[in-house]
């Protein structure tokens, strides 16, 4: 990507810790996002990738440094919440659906979070599902969906409140070699259609080549290796 | 979908832990339901036989019970006499035990009290009340209960009595009762010449006040109360009322315990669903909505089973032969109103704790050790 849009996020010298200091998961670590670009967080597993997710998308704050996501400080209770609610979508490993409930129920909680009209809702719904071909699915419980299938959910519902970012984590990891690539590539397509940022934090080599930047994450510190 | 849908859908996920917590409810609703009605209906009941066509009950000051009152045969001839009284009928109560019966209730009155003019004589004549020596005259389900027809000799307390007539009323008590003349209930009750209770009625309604306010400075001893005023003060009313409340409030703190427990046991196995929602924007005091949501869908569906459990239970009580007469439910729009408020306060109670452990749920931390 030669010419990078606005910053979407800001991160400098941030550090995390867990169990009272005892264990420092990110140590001072510095990144910028920017619109459009999709960067992957490379590295292996307890490397730090899923706190910096975190810190992102205003589900956890940061002991030190300086976080300015979307120009929001997600130190504060409201600024993070207006963060999940409008300008973050989120992805993880383990899709996270809410399991008894149909595709449409699912893609409709985020919806109803920010109180956004039936009518408003349904179109978002209808034009997303068509993209990733789960038209038919829609009236579906979640287990009655495979894997693949239950990704492509969770990605459009991370992107119902048309978020600016898209913070993805290991969203192939549960997944075999194909259907991992499969998802990959609707979410890069879906990400590039809607001008979504996405960070993808993955330890599969294939898909970090894949993106516009690689940040590897080891021991708690950055290194951009490409881009 | 609207939040009180998602809290439906929640319930319907986790069918037979809500079943449980709409059955505590269900019971204190089905529980308050039965006890007031009963209860209501029993004042009620009561209530009647004190205001058969009077407009005053006249008894004696400061008395704990009615059947503790003593209206002397000299203050009845008193308010007999008050220029504002249209006719004034002694009553008598006392209790009674027979075979197989521990509590029968006997009403000693005049043979001019209006209760036997109204009553539907099924053996016997009115006319023949008080004539012959040794006679009484049973209400219908008494005459059931002690298998006893015009004729019969039967024994009650210490005495035995002959049966000169069966009547029946509408009033359960009345028609559970032994009827006796008031010389022979005062006699056999060894109450001189007093009666409980003396039913007064006013040649003009609106002369009340006075009557009350000379009766009562005449005779001291003595207060005479309008039957609305009666109603509204009669300490027995009271603690009925009371003691009905609070074994059907009773009955809720249990079924508030039994949505504590399934609200908690809900939130507890969703704590990872709960930190997807506060990932996908939830508020916490949406969140928090979320769970009173739950709690207010379960108060309502144990609200309507809890009457529908209710009312058949009074359909069954009042057609079980033993209580026949005796309960005769009385459902007060004011009491229905008082239970649904009860039944959702206390899910809403129970639903406190656990609803703030939901609130407080850190999506970071549940996704990272869940």
């Amino acid at each position: 990507m030669s010419e990078r849009g606005e910053t979407l996020a800001i991160a400098k010298g941030v550090s995390k810790s867990f169990d009272a200091g005892r264990i420092r998961v990110l140590d001072g670590v510095s990144l910028k996002v920017h619109a459009g670009e999709m960067i992957a967080l490379w590295g292996a597993s307890g490397s730090g990738k899923s706190t910096l997710l975190h810190l992102l998308g205003g589900l956890d704050v940061p002991d030190q440094g300086e976080l300015t996501v979307c120009g929001l400080d997600p130190r504060s209770e409201a600024h993070r919440l207006e963060l999940r609610r409008h300008r973050i979508g989120f992805v993880f490993q383990l899709h996270n659906l809410i399991p008894d409930l149909t595709v449409e129920e699912n893609l409709r909680v985020p919806a109803l979070a920010i109180g956004r009209t039936a009518q408003a809702t349904r179109a978002r719904i209808d034009a997303l599902v068509e993209e990733v071909g789960l038209g038919p699915r829609l009236s579906h419980r979640i287990q009655d969906l495979s894997g693949g299938e239950r990704q492509r959910t969770a990605i459009c519902r991370a992107l119902m409140n048309e978020p600016r970012l898209l913070l993805a984590d290991e969203p192939t990891g549960s997944l075999d070699e194909l259907t991992g690539a499969t998802v990959f590539a609707w979410m890069k397509r879906l990400a590039e259609k809607h001008g979504v940022a996405v960070v993808l934090a993955t330890h599969e080599r294939r898909f970090a080549e894949a993106c516009h930047r690689i940040v590897r994450v080891r021991d708690g510190r950055l290194e951009e290796i490409a881009g | 979908m609207r939040v009180l849908s998602l809290a439906c859908t929640n319930l319907r996920r986790h069918r037979w832990r809500a079943f449980i917590g709409i059955a505590g409810i269900a019971f204190g609703v089905a529980a308050m339901l039965t006890i007031l009605a009963i209860v209501t209906g029993a004042i009620g009941m009561f209530q009647r036989i004190l205001a058969s066509d009077s407009h005053y009950l006249v008894f004696e000051r400061n008395v704990s019970d009615l059947f503790f009152s003593s209206v002397t045969r000299e203050q009845v001839a008193l308010i007999r006499a008050r220029p504002e009284v249209a006719a004034a009928h002694p009553v008598l109560f006392g209790i009674v035990s027979a075979p197989d019966h521990p509590v029968i209730t006997c009403f000693g009155v005049e043979r001019d009290d209006p209760r036997l003019a109204k009553a539907e004589w099924r053996a016997g004549r009115r006319e023949d009340f008080g004539v012959r020596e040794g006679e009484i005259f049973l209400g219908s389900r008494a005459a059931e209960f002690l298998r006893a027809a015009t004729g019969d000799t039967i024994a009650i307390g210490r005495g035995t009595f002959r049966v000169g007539g069966v009547f029946k009323t509408e009033n359960g008590f009345e028609d559970g009762g032994v009827f006796l003349p008031l010389d022979v209930a005062q006699a056999f009750f060894s109450r001189g010449s007093a009666a409980s209770v003396v039913l007064v009625q006013l040649r003009d309604e609106n002369r009340g006040a006075e009557f009350k306010r000379a009766l009562e400075a005449q005779e001291p001893g003595v207060i005479a109360l309008e039957n609305r005023e009666f109603n509204a003060s009669y300490n027995s009313f009271k603690i009925l009322n009371f003691t009905a409340w609070a074994v059907g409030i009773c009955a809720f703190c249990l079924g508030g315990l039994g949505v504590a427990n399934t609200m908690l046991l809900s939130v507890f196995t969703r704590i990872r669903e709960i930190a997807v929602l506060r990932v996908c924007g939830f508020s916490r005091s949406q969140v928090a909505g979320l769970i009173f949501g739950e709690a207010a869908a379960l108060a309502a569906a144990g609200v309507v089973s809890g009457f529908a459990i209710g009312y058949a239970l009074l359909a069954v009580l009042q057609r079980v032969p033993r209580f026949q007469g005796y309960v005769q439910a009385v459902i007060d729009p004011l009491v229905l109103s008082g239970i649904v408020v009860t039944a959702f306060v206390t899910a809403a109670g129970g639903a406190i704790y656990p609803a703030r452990f939901a609130s407080r749920i850190e999506p970071a931390e549940a996704l990272r050790y869940e």
